[in-house]
């Protein structure tokens, strides 16, 4: 791989990653806001996002803060809460054209950073509170998007799966909120939350670029406030024993959805993460996996039918859109996939192409600006010192015994279905 | 071969047209790690009746039958492709649209190997009853899938409103109907008349030499045979300029309801620079409305009309062009008489300067940003090619766009009998 360098520097109370590389036309900084899922803040959290994207002291309306990000050339400013394992993250995304490539542009990494301060020390506040309009509007703009994710079925089968399987667990927490606690929030408690949140969460700044020769750091001395403490994050490592249960609800729908929970207990730090990938890959991952093959190709069940793992909670989740009156077929040839890869029901040349078409996608991501960034903040939640070219080699040296260890060591949670009216009556 | 270098963006391209009409574009990133490849066929969903290759006569075929024959050409007498790919740990996949359809891989190794099968496979069909057949269980349920998808309806919905019998508004995959009546020999049909190199490109981006890669291509299309190249003749039905509906209502269960408004376009430039600006206008024009900067945008935010879901998207090709401005409202019916008012209103109140010139550095920055993507460069470099532009090239013609020619353009642009709207409600 070219030229890649990624230099950590631990500031006052926050974490610098830097990545020089000359892949890419823009420069790009994220800061991602680092705490534990929690019942009582997850709405506040996925509401935040919006607010701050309302306005700002100098840029007191949402289209006066988009018309200067065109003025700097669309650049982008993006923001969002997202889950990892039980961590509830809040990322702050500024991309900016590299000013190399536009006459007349200078200043405009400088401009940038400016803007992203004022985003992050002066959005709109008046007596220690956020403006309650903004608030009042923004709350209805979180409400449209929990009421439109229910549209989306692969995602709302995945949600409820998650919610029944990790009853007890924070991570069955939805990341968008919910619905009856946004009546209660208020602008002021917002703003405390966000307070709260500038000076007390893990925070990592990751600048990436054609860096190399620029002052970044001074830059960012001057983005963050010092002076705050920088928590360790928190890693829960409590081993659920799986339920066994079967859940079937039922929907307007043409297509069903039938979904798996496994518990692998594997996340990123595990010595056997390199193998759950290759495990994934052969399993449900790519298009020559087992289910995709098996459940797709060989029985013409499903448009799609295919795996995924969680790095940070060591659970794993297999999707499939099949046909209603399918349900019983398409269960047991799943079931079956996964009893195979128990057996180690696979050749050496599956297991080295896996290998090969792992490294690959692993390699791709790293050509992407965001997915370079991400990988490397897998390691920095993990604690792991795991780098995502280590992670590679270690894809390389996999056996088929490790996989096979891993395939033992994987146990089915539950199983979803989320079906049509008439199919639902005809299982019960 | 021909090498173009852009100065501005610091991108090289090499290009030839083979012996056998192919197109090939080369465009070397030895910084990626990976190297992106995508074979495109000018043949895509709308090319529904044409001459067959060597008759005469004018063919209709069955709604669905360009994605079919997407799907059927990775499957061989012996194998399927995806595994070929799979073999060297590249990943692959095809896509069709209404006026194209693509193959494609990415690979961080075995770039040649890669680049063999992809070509290979595409130019060496292999259908046959029983693969026909099984085929039609797995399409059934991508379509089902896509008619669970309130947005993808919704999309079609306004699209069928627009047209009165352009086969744009027949949706990709076709119908489950449909695509029960695809036969062996229409596959073939449709292959032969349109899987020409002549009406191919080829476009390959990212970790390779480019002499080396050309000569490569080269030589694998020498061992080939292939008819003489010979112009496809295709049919479209006469298209009334006004749209087909005024309004289109969809039943079916949405937790918040959707209004698109569509609009239609009419005489569309032949001219390739002409074609470009126009796309351009158009974008520049409904940025100023309806982006997240926009000034109608922001009307309609403080209505509480729109959120998030809200966006607005345009098409143009050589003999359809649309744009579509939704989506989900609490009251759906407002939304579109506001849509429709702000649209009529350019006529009269265009674009001030000052936003002009505020929009053109935004589209400037968004270009030079996707240019980090292989895959972008990739697409839209085939893209307009496929109409006759050279996309690096037409970069300067954004930068040398002027404020007088938006005015002149949006004073003209959009009148009432070109609009209209799709409503997703519940039943």
């Amino acid at each position: 791989m070219v030229d890649k360098l990624e230099r950590i520097i631990e500031q006052d109370g926050y974490d610098v990653h830097l990545i020089h590389t000359k892949k890419f036309k823009t420069i790009h900084l994220s800061l991602k806001f680092t705490t534990t899922l929690t019942r009582e803040n997850v709405t506040k959290r996925a509401l935040l996002p919006y607010i701050l994207q309302q306005g700002t002291k100098n840029y007191p309306t949402a289209i006066k803060l988009r018309q200067h990000l065109d003025e700097l050339y669309g650049t982008v400013l993006s923001i969002d809460s997202s889950k990892k394992g039980e961590n509830h993250i809040l990322t702050i995304r500024l991309e900016l054209p590299n000013e190399q490539y536009i006459a007349g542009s200078q200043d405009l990494l400088n401009n940038g950073i400016d803007f992203l301060r004022e985003v992050l020390y002066q959005p709109k506040v008046e007596d220690q509170s956020f403006d309650s309009a903004i608030v009042t509007r923004e709350k209805q703009t979180l409400q449209n998007k929990i009421d439109a994710l229910k549209e989306d079925k692969m995602s709302f089968a995945n949600n409820r799966m998650i919610e029944e399987m990790c009853k007890d667990e924070a991570y069955r927490l939805r990341v968008h909120g919910y619905e009856e606690d946004l009546d209660d929030i208020t602008a002021e408690d917002m703003y405390k939350y966000y307070t709260n949140m500038l000076e007390n969460d893990h925070l990592d700044v990751f600048v990436l670029g054609d860096i190399e020769g620029l002052p970044v750091e001074e830059k960012i001395t001057n983005l963050i406030d010092g002076g705050r403490r920088q928590p360790a994050i928190q890693k829960d490592k409590k081993v659920v024993q799986p339920t066994e249960q079967t859940i079937i609800e039922e929907d307007d729908l043409n297509q069903a959805k039938l979904h798996f929970g496994y518990r692998t207990n594997i996340t990123y730090d595990d010595p056997a993460y390199p193998a759950l990938h290759v495990f994934n890959g052969l399993f449900g991952g790519f298009p020559s996996s087992k289910l995709f093959m098996n459940v797709r190709e060989k029985h013409s069940l499903a448009y799609y039918a295919a795996s995924r793992i969680e790095s940070h909670k060591g659970l794993m989740f297999v999707f499939s859109g099949i046909g209603p009156d399918q349900y019983d077929k398409a269960r047991e040839i799943i079931l079956e996939q996964m009893e195979q890869m128990r057996q180690g029901q696979f050749t050496d040349t599956d297991l080295l192409e896996t290998k090969e078409m792992t490294i690959n996608q692993l390699r791709e991501t790293l050509d992407n600006p965001q997915g370079m960034i991400e990988l490397h903040y897998q390691s920095v939640l993990a604690q792991s010192t795991l780098s995502p070219n280590n992670l590679l080699e270690n894809v390389k040296h996999v056996t088929k015994e490790q996989v096979i260890e891993v395939a033992n060591q994987i146990q089915l949670d539950t199983v979803y279905l989320l079906t049509s009216k008439e199919a639902a009556q005809n299982e019960a | 071969m021909k090498h173009n270098y852009y100065q501005q963006i610091e991108e090289n391209i090499y290009s030839d047209t083979l012996p056998n009409g192919l197109r090939v574009f080369i465009l070397p990133k030895k910084e990626m790690a990976k190297t992106f490849a995508i074979f495109t066929t000018n043949y895509g969903s709308i090319d529904q009746s044409f001459v067959p290759l060597n008759q005469q006569d004018v063919q209709t075929v069955p709604d669905g039958i360009a994605h079919f024959l997407e799907h059927k050409l990775f499957e061989k007498e012996d194998r399927d492709v995806f595994q070929d790919f799979s073999k060297t740990g590249a990943s692959a996949n095809a896509f069709t649209s209404f006026t194209k359809t693509a193959y494609l891989f990415s690979a961080t190794s075995k770039i040649r190997e890669n680049l063999k099968t992809l070509v290979d496979f595409v130019q060496d069909p292999y259908f046959s009853e029983q693969s026909v057949e099984k085929e039609k269980g797995i399409i059934a349920q991508e379509i089902r899938m896509y008619d669970d998808q309130p947005d993808w309806r919704a999309f079609f919905g306004t699209i069928k409103s627009l047209y009165h019998h352009h086969p744009v508004q027949i949706d990709i995959a076709g119908t489950v109907e449909s695509i029960n009546d695809i036969t062996k020999d229409d596959l073939y049909t449709c292959y032969n008349t349109f899987y020409h190199p002549n009406n191919m490109v080829l476009f390959i981006a990212g970790n390779v030499d480019p002499q080396e890669t050309m000569s490569f291509i080269k030589e694998n299309q020498e061992q080939k045979q292939f008819d003489e190249p010979s112009p496809i003749t295709r049919k479209f039905p006469n298209e009334p300029d006004h749209v087909a509906e005024q309004e289109l209502e969809i039943k079916m269960p949405v937790s918040v309801p959707k209004a698109l408004i569509g609009v239609k376009e009419n005489q569309i430039p032949e001219d390739p620079k002409t074609f470009m600006l126009k796309e351009w206008m158009m974008d520049i024009a409904l940025d100023h409305l309806f982006s997240r900067s926009g000034v109608a945008y922001e009307r309609l935010y403080e209505a509480g009309l729109i959120d998030q879901s809200f966006s607005c998207e345009s098409h143009l090709e050589r003999n359809f062009g649309f744009s579509i401005i939704g989506g989900n409202s609490k009251d759906p019916k407002k939304l579109a008489q506001l849509v429709k008012e702000e649209l009529l209103n350019l006529k009269t109140s265009p674009i001030d300067q000052d936003s002009f010139e505020r929009i053109k550095r935004k589209k400037i920055g968004q270009l030079l940003r996707a240019m980090n993507s292989l895959e972008f460069i990739a697409n839209q470099y085939t893209h307009y090619q496929l109409l006759g532009i050279d996309f690096f090239e037409s970069v300067k013609w954004l930068e040398q766009l002027t404020y007088e020619d938006i005015t002149s353009f949006t004073k003209t642009w959009i009148s009432e009998q070109q609009l209209s709207t799709c409503f997703v409600t519940n039943e």
